[in-house]
């Protein structure tokens, strides 16, 4: 057992990197839903003891195959990154359960074996993204889990042929994503001779020249397009959209948090904010950019006809606050990105959760399906109303605990209007959620056409993880010790990390 | 000058074309075999790109050269192993000084390696242990630098390269201890100047050796990305068939009208 404990860092990678070729090998059908689930709840058990090891004792440095860093490649595990893995796995842990029925109704049911493998493979590249402490290492991780989400996205296709499209963009403009990544990475390479993130940041420490800067720019727009930041999320609406309800609910509580994590990882552990290039990346573009996308797809989104691209854009303007929160340069700032990248994950995935479990009984993702609704699935709607509530920001949820640490960061620097700004975007917010929620409660179901069938409730074995998922929207928002203090501690410990090694 | 600078560095500005065409074709043709031929070409500037930091000179490929040079790793893996050696000849060493001079079997036997290795150098070293003992060594090189070479090959070192500096070392430590009385104390010495050498990596290594590679990691590095990129071509194309099977097309633009009108039912505007 003190063998286990002792490899415990790697467990969370290796846990589904394993399982996901072995579902391969299950018969079609039930088994390699209950497969991955299991595998799932392993890898959140490990996740989570990882976080509480971090918690009590520090950072945990685990070496790969005992080559010693920074030759060899190290997983290193502080704040930051364990509370990001305990979020990726824990959704993960909460989404495989939910799965079954909607990718019954939505996939072919001859690939469920492949389907879930995907799921699998997707969920250890995340998490080894997270886990990783090798700067090259992080692409090869984001590049397994891109090429799973890939085609997870054409799943879709069974239900609606775009998928295939939206999948295929997704494709080009992540592979040019990844592949500006790497130029950056090999810039750094050689303006270092290391790969190792701890030992990069020591030498570049005190280096300004071209050579880094350009490898910065690169490392920026390669990792904005894989987190959508505002004018690189042309990918987004129509991966969600035509992606399997699952999937959707997966990667958008997941796929771009891990990516805004890799931002925050290069922007405080790699490089640091004395830089001077940092400091105007942060005033000229972050934040602009951060400000404008809030904006700007907060407003795209509220004429949408379709709930599901809806909420793709909503997912957009959020990260917008999160860069906007990174942009700050503060403790607060990075503590209140960290958060949102939490809470949001929390909102998002029971958001899109609860669109699943429309689809699956109205095959429908249009505003229309969701008229009446409040009276044809009680119990979904109220799951869609509180997380809707949530993202908007409503008290006593965790979209209200984060807007408050983020407006909380730019006060404290005196930005004014930025959080005139945030207050104003999350009013767009509310009239776009409004307007679903206004059509669910008020309207009566639609009389005639595919929609006026009668329905029935989700099946529990959707509803039970979706009120889970709500459940902790509303626990976080009431109790922010684990979110709040984990993320300020960690945003701590990532503003010094200099003297840290 | 101006041209020169250019010039000189020709293997960048064809990343660069190669890069700037790649991302060209990616997003000017619309059709989808063209896009992912496109990525590729973008991709390979990157290989090139990397391959092109590696390179170093006058620099050979990173493959061990001599005898050995197949069973052995990179060159990070030879200097590790090369303080391992050290370590090892230490022992060697005690079992040699314990033996006091008597020990002809381990040598002769030793002296097959050595001689293909490093024989030559073995005539510069006129250190005072070989004239002590005549008679034992008179057809031996050192008996250090023997145990080294014996010990080299088995921990996985290069041995060219590893035993001409533990030799230049060992030489130097033996001229310190010129008493023969006093040669198992040399040995030591050696090992542990051995060590400190080895300590030095790659460098101290490589310059004993005479031979330059090219850094190694860039190539480690883009073989993987090798990897991803024929993965992400493969389900780049996989995805184009699926989307000639559902549309019967593949050029984006057929793409978009034939969305358009299943999604409003008629024709966008301005196309027939």
């Amino acid at each position: 057992m003190s063998g286990l404990i002792s490899q415990l860092p790697v467990l969370p990678v290796i846990t589904p990197l394993i399982a996901a070729p072995l579902t391969l090998l299950l018969p079609k059908g039930r088994v390699p839903w209950a497969w991955a689930t299991i595998v799932s709840w392993l890898t959140f058990a490990a996740s989570a003891a990882l976080l509480h090891n971090v918690a009590t004792n520090g950072v945990v440095s685990y070496h790969l195959g005992d080559w010693a860093p920074p030759l060899g490649i190290e997983y290193r595990i502080d704040l930051a990154n364990a509370l990001v893995l305990f979020l990726v796995s824990g959704i993960a842990a909460i989404v495989f359960p939910f799965a079954y029925e909607s990718v019954r109704s939505e996939t072919d049911n001859r690939q469920s074996s492949l389907f879930y493998g995907a799921m699998q493979i997707c969920l250890a590249g995340m998490l080894g993204v997270t886990i990783t402490g090798d700067a090259f290492n992080v692409f090869v991780f984001l590049e397994i889990s891109s090429l799973s989400t890939y085609a997870l996205v054409a799943m879709g296709a069974r239900r609606d042929r775009r998928a295939l499209t939206a999948a295929f963009n997704y494709l080009v403009m992540g592979t040019i994503g990844a592949t500006f990544f790497v130029i950056g990475i090999g810039l750094l390479y050689q303006a270092t001779g290391t790969l190792n993130m701890a030992d990069l940041h020591l030498r570049l420490a005190g280096q300004d020249n071209r050579v880094i800067e350009a490898g910065f720019a690169f490392i920026v727009v390669g990792i904005g397009l894989k987190a959508a930041m505002f004018p690189m999320h042309l990918w987004l609406p129509n991966a969600y959209t035509y992606a399997p309800s699952v999937v959707t609910a997966f990667i958008a509580a997941t796929a771009t948090k891990v990516a805004v994590y890799v931002l925050v990882r290069f922007f405080y552990s790699i490089f640091s904010p004395d830089f001077a290039f940092m400091q105007a990346t942060f005033a000229y573009v972050l934040l602009p950019l951060g400000v404008i996308g809030m904006f700007v797809a907060s407003l795209v989104a509220v004429f949408q006809a379709d709930v599901k691209r809806m909420l793709a854009y909503s997912s957009v303007a959020q990260i917008g606050y999160m860069l906007l929160g990174v942009s700050l340069g503060t403790k607060a700032g990075l503590a209140a990105a960290l958060v949102h990248v939490f809470n949001h994950a929390l909102i998002k995935g029971a958001l899109f959760m609860s669109v699943a479990c429309v689809v699956l009984r109205l095959g429908s993702h249009a505003n229309e399906a969701f008229q009446g609704l409040g009276r044809r699935m009680p119990v979904t709607t109220g799951a869609f109303i509180l997380s809707g509530l949530s993202l908007v920001g409503a008290p006593a949820t965790v979209g209200f605990i984060s807007k408050w640490y983020l407006l909380k960061a730019t006060f404290e620097v005196g930005h004014w209007g930025v959080s005139f700004l945030i207050v104003a975007s999350s009013l767009i917010s509310l009239i776009y959620i409004g307007r679903i929620i206004e059509m669910m409660v008020l309207r009566e179901p639609p009389e005639s056409g595919p929609l006026s069938a009668p329905i029935k409730e989700a099946p529990m074995s959707m509803l039970i993880p979706m009120w889970v998922l709500v459940a902790a929207n509303v626990y976080f928002g009431l109790q922010t010790d684990l979110t709040g203090g984990i993320a300020s501690a960690a945003a701590d410990a990532l503003m010094t990390v200099g003297g840290a090694r | 000058m101006a041209l020169e600078f250019i010039l000189e560095r020709y293997n960048y500005w064809i990343v660069i074309i190669l890069m700037m065409t790649g991302l060209y074709i990616v997003f000017s043709r619309g059709n989808l075999v063209k896009k992912v031929v496109g990525l590729n070409l973008f991709q390979t500037s990157v290989f090139i790109f990397y391959i092109t930091i590696g390179k170093i000179v006058g620099g050979t490929a990173p493959i061990l050269i001599g005898g050995h040079g197949d069973e052995h790793g990179d060159t990070h893996k030879g200097a590790d192993g090369a303080v391992a050696a050290g370590a090892g000849h230490d022992t060697a060493a005690a079992d040699l000084s314990g033996q006091d001079g008597s020990s002809a079997n381990p040598v002769i036997d030793l002296n097959a390696t050595l001689s293909d290795q490093g024989g030559g150098l073995h005539d510069k070293i006129a250190n005072p242990a070989i004239e002590m003992k005549p008679n034992d060594l008179s057809v031996s090189p050192p008996v250090g630098g023997d145990a080294e070479a014996g010990a080299a090959p088995s921990l996985h070192v290069e041995p060219g390269k590893i035993s001409n500096s533990f030799m230049d070392e060992a030489k130097t430590a033996f001229e310190l201890n010129p008493s023969p009385d006093s040669a198992g104390a040399g040995h030591a010495d050696a090992a542990s100047q051995i060590a400190d050498a080895a300590g030095h990596g790659v460098n101290a290594v490589t310059d004993a050796a005479a031979i330059i590679y090219t850094n190694p990691l860039p190539h480690v590095l883009i073989l993987t990305a090798i990897v991803v990129g024929v993965a992400t071509t493969a389900v780049g194309l996989a995805l184009a068939v699926r989307v000639r099977e559902a549309y019967g097309t593949i050029e984006e633009d057929e793409l978009e009208a034939a969305d358009h009108i299943a999604e409003f039912g008629v024709p966008a505007e301005g196309q027939a």
